[in-house]
């Protein structure tokens, strides 16, 4: 019996909970780690990054508004989503970063739990990060943790899927809703994980995948007076793209995580860092009496 | 309501010993400027010349920055936490014991009522080097990991309308997290800076840890944008905090920028009227209105508009304008000519873009710098005076008629540093102060400070925050 012919899918944007080809029409090739054809990915444009801000603008008050409870058992639901497409995962990673199976296979179960990390993080990051703050007065006065906002994500050029967990989980645990342009080279790990989410039950708009080049959509996210956050992870090692998106950052006084100078290693244990770069401090002052 | 007659009551200048001209605070030494010149500082309630100033070029900037690099390298970063602790608690203790003397000093320079520097900006600047001094061998309870490390030499640069408190928010955080710091005072406000100085050399603060240069913005660009800085932190405009983002852009330095803004006061018709209106007041007059997080604009509730702008505008008839040294004085003087042009300026487009203009009758001074206190009614959204920062004694008045409609006006406004929420409703509060997008948010108060108490705010009114645990991770390089 002849090889039955497999099936191919055609990997597209992912915006505001629908799946929409760049309105440019264009697309580009994507190779494996040897070069071979893989898929033509969609070629965002200026006009889908900005209507990714506006879809991302649009889940703001739903997101930031869910329960800590809630959004600590979304991202949960994103890991137990994803275990079910572990293989197609772990096919994507080795395909893309050139690594043997086994290690792609390492790479998917970290970014699982990744999110089973972030995802606890939501109904305690308040209490670690706020406080009650005893001011020498007859006041109440307390500080909390409020999501940022919009946060525009560079995810990061190497690694696809763990990087980019990495970079967008903790975005989303604090409230913020996001706009994430995948690695332009190794795209397909976050066209699957779009999939994901939006079949668990992460709300439309909340995370917004652009697929394409840094140099088309990153200027465009880097200067949008509606993004309140960058995180610039995917210009490591390229010292004048991040330093001209810092620039643009500052229109609107962004707040910037900025570039390191080259890709860090994505295996070692998180810190708040990522989590804490979008958060605003709120204080709030009430007078005690009788 | 007619004002109460009160005999002048003057706080004495005599405590305090202006010199005639002031040299630079470099490595614990006051020296004269290498390739500076010299401006002068008035006084803005008489425009008398209150002494010679320098002003820093590049080649001070550098040598200060090098002093504070050396003590950095040399002595602070090698000090135990607990020492720098008890550095910091000296400053504390001296300037308990010279209050009265700085609190004379900042009116004089600033303009402000010297009831305010003595009961306000003084005691507030003491309980800041109180607060973080206690830090400085606690800094791995702060929060930024098991064991956080200062950034080495904080460049900062500060404004005119608290001076040595916005000096106390800076130095006392950085020196408790082990930075040595450059700081540059406004060049209309520098004499409690170099005061400070002294304290600092009083204290036997080893040289270098501490250099104040004084200047204009020249001196402060050349400063940030000094290569042997790892640390800026600035207050003051939003649009000189945008010029410090991207002069720190590609560079390895960390920023904190606390800059202007145009916090919505929103009153409820359930609220406590009388005490709204000392909000109000406090919210907009307060130190001249010279407050980046003052009550500029006023949102009223339709059904008690009447009411709370008749008490307002009988309360503003009782208002004392005059002499910042005399103790009944309620509003100062505006602290410079060009202060004042601005505000001038805006109130003028306010009245020709069709508001209202309304100020309580009284006398100015004739010399000096002087604004009434100003309503406006009749103000739209889209008016200039509903959006740009004024920095002076100038209300703006607009009317809501439900709690969306009072929070999508408050919002409504690229800045995010502080709102008031007066209501008696108590989950009311609680909304409200979710729903507003500002850093800090006083429910029936306003205006109110505390060394504990993180104060800084959202969107474009800056990033990062001064006061409590979160102010000194502004200073510690770690996990947060």
């Amino acid at each position: 019996m002849a090889e039955r012919l497999a099936v191919k899918k055609t990997y597209k944007l992912y915006v505001g909970g629908k799946f929409p080809r760049s309105e440019s029409g264009r697309s580009y090739e994507v190779t494996d780690a040897k070069g071979r054809f893989l898929a033509n990915a969609a070629w965002a444009s200026r006009k889908d990054a900005r209507d990714a801000v506006v879809a991302a603008r649009k889940a703001v008050p739903g997101w930031s508004g869910a329960t800590a409870y809630n959004r600590g058992q979304v991202l949960y639901r994103v890991a137990e989503v994803m275990e079910g497409r572990h293989a197609q995962f772990t096919d994507e990673v080795a395909a893309g970063e050139g690594v043997a199976r086994a290690k792609a296979s390492a790479l998917v179960d970290e970014a699982i739990d990744r999110w089973v990390w972030y995802a606890g993080w939501a109904d305690k990051i308040a209490q670690v990060v706020g406080s009650s703050n005893p001011v020498a007065g007859p006041y109440f006065d307390f500080s909390v943790p409020e999501p940022t906002g919009v946060v525009a994500l560079l995810a990061p050029q190497r690694s696809s899927l763990l990087g980019l967990v990495s970079v967008l989980a903790p975005a989303l645990v604090g409230g913020n809703t996001t706009v994430l342009l995948a690695s332009a080279e190794r795209p397909l790990p976050a066209i699957t994980l779009s999939e994901v989410l939006a079949t668990s039950d992460v709300p439309g708009g909340v995370v917004n995948v652009l697929t394409g080049t840094l140099s088309d959509t990153a200027p465009i996210l880097a200067a949008h007076m509606d993004v309140n956050a960058v995180d610039l992870a995917g210009a490591a090692g390229d010292a004048e793209l991040a330093t001209s998106l810092e620039l643009a950052a500052a229109d609107n006084l962004k707040r910037v995580v900025r570039a390191p100078a080259a890709e860090p290693d994505w295996l070692a244990e998180p810190g708040l860092e990522r989590v804490t770069a979008y958060l605003e401090t709120k204080t709030v002052w009430h007078p005690v009496g009788v | 309501m007619t004002k109460f007659e009160y005999a002048p009551a003057p706080e004495s200048r005599a405590i305090v010993d202006i010199q005639s001209s002031y040299g630079l605070f470099v490595n614990g030494e006051f020296v004269d400027p290498v390739d500076g010149s010299m401006f002068k500082s008035v006084n803005p309630a008489t425009e008398e010349v209150l002494a010679e100033i320098a002003a820093a070029g590049a080649d001070d900037v550098d040598k200060a920055v090098q002093a504070a690099r050396r003590a950095y390298e040399r002595t602070w970063s090698r000090l135990s936490g607990r020492d720098r602790g008890k550095y910091l608690f000296r400053i504390a203790r001296i300037i308990q014991e010279r209050a009265r003397e700085l609190a004379v000093l900042e009116s004089i320079d600033n303009g402000k009522p010297i009831r305010e520097s003595r009961d306000v900006d003084i005691p507030l600047v003491a309980a800041h080097f109180f607060y973080y001094a206690g830090w400085a061998d606690k800094l791995s309870w702060a929060g930024a990991g098991p064991d956080p490390k200062p950034y080495g030499v904080a460049a900062q640069v500060i404004p005119w309308n608290f001076p040595l408190l916005m000096l106390a928010w800076k130095i006392a955080p950085a020196l408790a997290a082990g930075n040595t710091v450059v700081l540059k005072p406004a060049e209309t406000t520098p004499l409690t800076a170099l005061l400070f100085a002294e304290i600092c050399q009083q204290a036997d603060l080893p040289p270098g840890v501490v250099n104040i240069l004084t200047g204009a913005g020249d001196t402060g660009r050349a400063l940030v944008e000094h290569p042997g800085v790892d640390k800026v932190a600035f207050t003051g405009s939003t649009e000189v905090g945008k010029q410090i983002a991207r002069s720190v852009a590609g560079t390895a330095k960390k920023a904190t920028l606390e800059l202007g803004g145009k916090a919505a006061n929103i009153v409820f018709d359930d609220a406590p009227i009388d005490q709204a209106v000392e909000g109000i007041v406090n919210g907009i007059f307060f130190n001249q209105g010279h407050v980046c997080c003052a009550g500029s604009r006023l949102l009223v509730q339709e059904s008690v508009y009447d009411d709370v702008l008749d008490r307002l505008k009988r309360r503003l008839g009782t208002l004392r304008v005059g002499d910042p040294l005399d103790k009944n004085t309620d509003i100062g003087a505006i602290n410079s000519a060009e202060q004042l042009a601005r505000i001038r300026e805006l109130s003028e487009v306010g009245e020709a873009e069709g508001a209202e203009r309304w100020s309580p009758e009284c006398e100015l001074p004739e010399r000096g710098f002087w604004f009434p206190p100003t309503v406006f009614t009749g103000v739209s959204q889209a008016h200039r005076i509903a959006r740009e920062e004024i920095f002076g004694p100038v209300l703006s008045v607009l009317t809501f008629r439900t709690p969306a409609e009072a929070v999508e006006k408050a919002n409504n406004t690229p800045f995010g540093l502080s709102a008031g929420v007066w209501t008696d409703k108590g989950s009311r509060i609680l909304w409200m102060a979710q729903q507003l997008r500002a850093g800090v948010v006083w429910a029936n108060t306003f205006n109110r400070f505390d060394p504990t108490s993180p104060f800084g705010g959202y969107k474009e009114s800056g990033y990062g925050r001064e006061g409590g645990r979160h102010g000194l991770l502004a200073y510690l390089k770690g996990e947060h």
